[in-house]
């Protein structure tokens, strides 16, 4: 099964990537498009035939292990 | 006694080599210079995790190497009370092992900042102690992620410990707008609280030498030794 893993920096820390996009695209006429924050997506395989509850374990320790920094970030499992 | 160190080479460090020749200039003992593949480190009364671009600075600065075989072990060796120091993405690293507190974000003003900037002795501890209070350091930088950042408990744990080595400053001893990097309280470096592990994301290993643009690096190694 494909999951993909959502990470971003917490909402209270600046991202100043999503500042700099924010001002580029308001400098094309974007005006409305406000408060951009950039993030990055983790894609990966999970074998089939784990359960649910196994499934979610293990992406919970790899995520607190390696793929994210729960100093600065916050992630999110999409389907 | 000898004085004994290390320096931990990684895929992509870039600093390792000028952090052997600083210790082996500075300090007349014998240098180690570990793969960070191997497992076990040498008896050794300083270990440096060099700067550079560990593992590409692939999904976050520090972020595999704090992973590395080596690590355990050098671990331990802090876990002794002995010496250990991150420079630059040493720093960064230690921070990922959570050997020091917080994490290192992107300079605020999103530019690689590669310059020479002054710091100051904020906390006294074994790296700065032959430091003069007043004493202003100009020392090289080389960093994209130096923006130093942790939440206000650890901010408060941070102060209260005394566990800021060095500030950002200005020529001038001021620490308004020389800030460069956005860090919280202009954090250059830190300890831990038994003040044996110092990062740092200045290069004292590039300003040692009389043909460097300082020689204020000398002063961490001095310290270290006296």
């Amino acid at each position: 099964m494909r999951l993909k893993i959502l990470i971003r920096l917490k909402s209270q820390i600046l991202e100043p990537q999503g500042k700099t996009i924010e001002q580029s695209l308001a400098n094309l006429g974007f005006k409305d498009l406000t408060n951009i924050r950039q993030g990055k997506l983790i894609e990966l395989d999970v074998p089939d035939n784990l359960k649910s509850e196994e499934k979610n374990k293990l992406i919970e320790s790899a995520c607190k292990k390696l793929l994210v920094n729960e100093i600065i970030e916050e992630y999110e499992v999409l389907g | 006694m000898t004085f004994k160190s290390a320096v931990i080479t990684f895929p992509g460090s870039n600093c390792d080599r000028d952090a052997v020749t600083y210790l082996e200039d500075l300090t007349a003992g014998p240098v180690y210079k570990i793969w960070h593949e191997e497992s076990t480190l040498p008896n050794v009364d300083l270990v440096i995790l060099p700067g550079g671009f560990s593992f590409g600075d692939y999904l976050r600065s520090g972020a595999m190497a704090s992973k590395s075989q080596i690590i355990k072990d050098v671990v331990k060796h802090a876990e002794s009370g002995k010496y250990l120091m991150g420079i630059c993405n040493g720093f960064q690293i230690l921070t990922e092992i959570g050997l020091l507190h917080g994490a290192l974000l992107q300079n605020n003003g999103l530019k690689f900042l590669g310059k020479n900037c002054f710091i100051k002795k904020r906390n006294r501890n074994n790296f700065n102690k032959s430091i003069d209070d007043d004493k202003i350091l100009e020392i090289p930088v080389a960093h994209n992620e130096g923006n130093f950042y942790c939440d206000e408990d650890t901010l408060k744990d941070l102060l209260d410990n005394e566990l800021i080595a060095f500030e950002y400053c200005d020529g001038q001893y001021s620490l308004d707008e020389a800030n460069i990097n956005g860090s919280l309280k202009n954090i250059a470096g830190i300890t831990n609280k038994k003040k044996n592990i110092l990062g740092l994301m200045p290069h004292p290993e590039r300003a040692y030498q009389k043909y460097h643009s300082s020689e204020d690096g000398k002063l961490i190694i001095e310290s270290i030794l006296s």
